[in-house]
Parts: structure tokens; C-alpha cells; sequence
């Protein structure tokens, strides 16, 4: 009969007060919990998908917003850059630039985004085929093992796009040329598993045909994009060459200088101070902007920062406030159980025996609560996991535990401890005799 | 082996008690008999070390029992004193066997299951064991109370009241297991009363 077993036996015999301050416990640590564990997977994921990328290059904007849609794809794009201000970056034996990555985004299928782009994207992200093949041609695509299982593709099928990123009916290019799935990514945790990749010449082919009617050319469904058509006005005059580009896919070096892209990934060959540089021309200097994507989701985060501050503020608060309920809960008792605590005293028990059981006592109830309430948090984000990869793309699971927690776990047992403290020098000033006489 | 020698006691604002001379040898049984009233209590409290005397000394073996430290006198008392209460109490939250566990427990000693359950047994009550104390009446939790006394083998058994609860029947049994263990661990038992079916069974007597 250990004095923590006595402790625990105490509390039982006491459920409803035992379990008024286990609920508020739960709730205080088990909210922080879920705190963190959003926080802290969202950020991993951002940083995973930094997919080493030095400076992005895109139209004027807000910097964030390129880094958003050119690399996690969940803003729309800032613009359109042309080709011709975008081939310096794309010459390979441009002498600080190691990896260029064309971008063409605005279009989707069932809500999963098409990018054009070069097979140098694959390297980025390190992506693996799972089955079929990458594209080889125009209007081949091969896709994101998430979007082959949530819009049921498989090599071999067709589908048109729809402008836009949002599943409209309205948006979809109905009268366009048809993709076709070559190929499945295997699964790798990062975007590319949400992306459908394609060449950027079949992004042209699509909008090419687009140009004929201007009367009723659809509007971007978001209004971010919508001077991703800003070629409209003078594309006509070689709408000639669109309908000939279809086939194997060249260098984009050698297209026309007035097609467009959206984005280009950058990666340096060495960071030096030239490289460093090159960001501040291309702002200073032409009608594009760059950005650095480590700089912007640091800024994104710094933004986010502060609606999770107040959450995590009210949370310790309720924290707080179970520590209060477990202080009048243990000091309520005293009353009741003054007898027993003469008893012990009685039976050999010292004074520092009774302050210890009242101490565990609330160190029972806070370690329990903040046990359920943790547990409860990994099963909340197991199920919003779910939710919020609709809306972040990526995935989030309740099966994983942070070193935070451990401190979360020490913070709840000192609140428990303080609770507990001032009952528990109340129960170790018991006067025996007193006690035993007026009971 | 149990003396109290000059003990007087008052309460605050109260007049002061005097208590006559204890002298009880070793293994001594003794019946310390008193009407209601008359400090019987009060005397076991300043016997048992749960209060101190205004004058005079209680002496347990070679230990003045006043000079001793609070924790000290809390392990000599959990150690060396069994008591038993006039009104029964336990801790709610435990069954009989870990009630008494916890007395071994906080005396300072291990935890002897099977002391605990002969003890019961010779009370016949082995069948409630895993009770909770709620559950048993006011005989059965008296009975409890003296094996709780006995669970550590005192040197001196203090018992205010043991039997005033009880029929004849019980009230046999419960004096018969109270001597029958003192006797086993040769220890010094005094019993406060005012119960006069006691007298018969103990020739030592003294009346306050």
C-alpha cells in the first residue's frame, strides 16, 4: 500500500470531483497538444517541400503568394512572366545558376492542379515512377499518386481540364484537347504525390485553342489569376505555331519569346554573394519578381504566429483554471477526510507523510488529465488530418508524439504540484488530537 | 514499562485534570475504569503521545515519550502503540486488508499479508477481506479496529472504549483476542472504560 496507491484509491472513491478536474485538464493540454502538432507538421511539411530551392522567379507580386502557388501549390499565381525575360535563367551554361525549373500553372483537373514543367522538377523532389511512364509528349501527363487514387486515373485514361483551380463546371476548357495518364508517381510524401505534370508547351496548346474566342474567354475563377492571360492581347498574330507545336516536346530555349510561363525554380550552383545578388536585380531591374522561398515561409509562419498565440495563451489558461479546480477539489476534501488524516498520523504516519499524498494527489489528477488529453489530441488530428490535406495538400497524421509534449507533460504536473500544495500543508498541520476528539 | 507519572492536562480555559500514577509491567493487562467525564480520554491522549502534558512525564520502556521529536514520536507511536478508538474510523477509500496494510505500511514496517490474515481470521471475518469498511457494522469495523492495533506488535495496547458497542458474545471474543494478543507479543494492555461487564476479566485494575 504505497502512499501514490493510497493517493489514487482516494481520488477514485471521490469520482465526480475526480473527474471535473481530469475534463478541464484534458481539455487545457489536450487543445495545446493539438496546437503543436498542427504547428509542427504543417512547418515540416513546408520545409520538405523546400525541395532545396534557392530564389523562385515570378510576375510582380506579393512574394508569398509566389512561393505559395509556384512551390505548395495552394495560392494562385501571381501572373505570367514571358519566355523571353525568362531565358537568360534557363541557359544552362549560365554561370551561377545550377538547376532552372519552367513552371506553367492556372489549370487543373477535379481540383488537382496541372503543372507544365521540365523533367528537372522530378529532380527536385527526387520523384520515382510507380507504374507507366513520364510524358514524352505533348498533352501526356504523368500524375501524383494521391490524385490516381482521389480522381480514380489510371494509365491510359483521357481528361480535360478546367481552368482555374477550383472543380467548376463553368471553367473547364470542354472544347480543348483531351491529356492523356501515362504514368504514375510512387507515393513520396511530398507535393508532386497532389500534382498533375505535363510539358509547359501543352499548357500552350490548351490556351492556344483558347485565343480563337475572345468574346467569351472565361475569367479566372480567382481573381489572383487573372493577368495569368495577359498574352491574350498579342498572342494572336502566331497563333499559327501553336497548333504545330503538338508533338514531342523540345527545349523551351527554342520556342517563341513571346509565349509565357508562371514560374521558374532556381537552384544555384554555390551560394555565394553573386547568387545572393541576382535576387535584388531581378527585383530592381525587370519586370519580374524573385523570391526566396526559406525567407517567405519563415514570414508565412511569423503570420500564423499570432492567431496560434492566443489559442495557445486560452489554452493555458483553461490549464490554469483545472489547476484551480483541483485545488478546491483537494482542499474540499480535507474537510471530509480530516478524520482519516488523524488516523494516519495516529498510525505512524508523519506530517510530511500526510503532505506528500495530498501532493500526489494532485499530481495524479494533472499527469492523468494531461495523458488524456494528449491522447485525445493525436486522435483529433488523425481525424482533421484528413480535412486538412483538402485544403493544405499534404499529409497530416495523430500518430506521432514531439519532444514538446514531454515539457507539456511537466508543465501540467506543476501546475498539478502548486495546486496541491497549500491542501497539502493544510493536511500536514492536522492537529491529532483535536481531531480524534472531536470526531 | 508503560508509567505515567504526575500527569495533569488543561485545556485551554479549562481547569486543569489531574491523572493518578501508571505503573503496569510488562505484559501487564490493566483495566482503567471511569465514568463518563472524567478524562478518560484525555488521559489515553497524553498516554498515546497525541497530546502533551501540562506536567509530568509518560514513559513507554526507556522512552519519555514528551522529549521526542515530531517525526520521531510519529514512528515510535506507529511502531509501539497500538490504539483503539472509541469510535471506529478508517480510510473510506480502502478495504479492510489495506487498511491495515497501510497501518503496517506507515509504522515503517513491510507489509505482512499474512499476519494481517491470521489476524482477521481470528476474528472470524476472513470472508471480508476485500470489504469496504461502509459495508460492515459497527461490531465488524470495532473488531477491524483492534486488529489494525495489534497488526504491528506493539509493546502497549491502548484501548478507549473497545467493547461499548458490543453484545456479550462479541464483547467475549473481542477481550479474549485483545489478551490473547498482547500476550503472544508480550505486550502491556490497557483498557479505558466505563463498561463495568469488563471487570471480571481483569484482577488490575485502576479507577479514575
Amino acid at each position: 500500500m504505497s502512499l501514490i496507491q493510497l493517493a489514487w484509491k482516494n481520488l477514485v472513491n471521490r469520482p465526480l470531483a475526480m473527474v471535473l478536474s481530469l475534463i478541464l485538464f484534458a481539455l487545457g493540454t489536450g487543445l495545446i497538444a493539438l496546437l503543436l502538432l498542427m504547428q509542427k507538421q504543417l512547418q515540416e511539411n513546408f520545409e520538405n517541400n523546400l525541395a532545396g530551392v534557392d530564389l523562385v522567379i515570378g510576375a510582380k507580386g506579393s512574394p508569398l503568394q509566389l512561393i505559395l502557388s509556384s512551390m505548395y501549390h495552394i495560392d494562385s499565381p501571381t501572373g505570367n512572366i514571358s519566355l523571353k525575360e525568362a531565358r537568360p535563367f534557363l541557359n544552362p551554361k549560365h554561370p551561377l545558376i545550377g538547376t532552372a525549373v519552367p513552371l506553367s500553372l492556372g489549370d487543373s483537373y477535379r481540383g488537382f492542379r496541372i503543372v507544365g514543367t521540365t523533367e528537372d522538377f522530378l529532380k527536385l523532389y527526387n520523384t520515382q515512377i510507380g507504374e507507366g511512364r513520364l510524358w514524352e509528349a505533348n498533352m501526356e501527363v504523368t500524375i501524383g499518386a494521391m490524385v490516381a487514387k482521389q480522381a480514380e486515373l489510371k494509365v491510359g485514361d483521357e481528361f480535360k481540364s478546367s481552368h482555374g483551380f477550383e472543380d467548376g463546371i463553368d471553367a473547364g476548357h470542354v472544347d480543348h484537347l483531351s491529356f492523356t495518364v501515362v504514368g504514375i508517381f510512387a507515393t513520396q510524401g511530398t507535393v508532386v504525390d497532389q500534382l498533375i505534370l505535363t510539358t509547359n508547351q501543352s499548357f500552350w496548346l490548351v490556351h492556344g485553342e483558347q485565343e480563337h474566342d475572345h468574346s467569351d474567354d472565361v475569367e479566372p475563377t480567382d481573381s489572383l489569376a487573372t493577368d495569368a492571360h495577359t498574352d491574350h492581347d498579342h498572342a494572336d498574330h502566331d497563333h499559327a505555331d501553336h497548333e504545330t507545336s503538338e508533338g514531342i516536346p523540345g527545349n523551351l530555349l527554342d520556342e517563341p519569346e513571346d509565349r509565357d510561363i508562371t514560374a521558374l525554380l532556381l537552384k544555384f550552383k554555390a551560394r555565394n554573394y553573386q547568387a545572393l545578388n541576382m535576387q535584388r536585380n531581378i527585383n530592381e531591374n525587370t519586370d519580374m519578381q524573385a523570391a526566396t522561398p526559406a525567407i517567405e515561409i519563415n514570414r508565412l509562419f511569423s503570420l500564423m504566429s499570432t492567431g496560434e498565440r492566443v489559442l495557445t495563451i486560452l489554452a493555458w489558461v483553461i490549464t490554469i483554471v483545472s489547476g484551480l479546480s483541483v485545488f478546491i477539489s483537494l482542499f474540499s476534501s480535507l474537510r471530509d477526510r480530516k478524520y482519516e488524516l488523524a488516523l494516519m498520523r495516529v498510525m505512524g504516519g508523519g506530517r510530511s507523510t500526510l503532505f506528500l499524498l495530498i501532493i500526489f494527489e494532485g499530481l495524479l489528477l494533472a499527469g492523468i488529465g494531461c495523458m488524456i488529453g494528449i491522447l485525445c489530441s493525436h486522435g483529433m488530428m488523425e481525424l482533421l488530418g484528413s480535412a486538412m490535406e483538402d485544403s493544405y495538400r499534404y499529409n497530416f497524421t495523430g500518430m506521432r508524439f514531439l519532444k514538446e509534449e514531454v515539457w507539456l507533460i511537466v508543465g501540467a504536473l506543476l501546475i498539478g504540484f502548486v495546486a496541491a500544495v497549500i491542501p497539502a500543508i493544510q493536511a500536514s498541520r492536522t492537529d491529532i488530537a483535536k481531531t480524534l476528539t472531536e470526531g | 514499562m508503560l508509567k505515567a507519572h504526575a500527569l495533569s492536562f488543561s485545556y485551554p480555559g479549562g481547569k486543569a485534570m489531574l491523572f493518578p500514577e501508571i505503573h503496569c509491567q510488562k505484559g501487564e493487562h490493566w483495566l482503567l475504569l471511569g465514568s463518563s467525564g472524567s478524562g478518560k480520554t484525555t488521559l489515553m491522549h497524553l498516554l498515546a503521545g497525541l497530546r502533551t502534558p501540562t506536567t509530568g512525564e509518560v514513559r513507554i520502556g526507556d522512552t519519555v515519550v514528551s522529549t521526542l521529536s515530531h517525526a520521531a514520536l510519529d514512528k515510535f507511536r506507529g511502531q509501539q502503540i497500538g490504539i483503539v478508538f472509541q469510535q471506529s474510523h478508517f480510510i473510506e477509500a480502502l478495504n479492510v486488508e489495506e487498511n491495515l496494510a497501510l497501518a503496517q505500511k506507515l509504522a515503517g514496517r513491510n507489509i505482512d499479508r499474512d499476519k494481517i490474515h491470521i489476524l482477521i481470521e481470528r476474528l472470524g471475518m476472513l470472508h471480508k477481506l476485500k470489504s469496504k469498511i461502509q459495508r460492515l457494522s459497527q461490531g465488524e469495523q470495532q473488531r477491524i479496529a483492534i486488529a489494525r492495533a495489534l497488526v504491528n506488535g506493539p509493546a502497549v495496547i491502548l484501548a478507549d472504549e473497545p467493547t461499548s458497542s458490543l453484545d456479550d458474545q462479541n464483547t467475549r471474543e473481542v477481550i479474549v483476542l485483545l489478551e490473547e494478543q498482547a500476550q503472544l507479543a508480550n505486550a502491556t494492555l490497557l483498557l479505558v472504560t466505563h463498561d463495568a461487564r469488563l471487570k471480571n476479566y481483569f484482577p488490575k485494575q485502576i479507577v479514575l
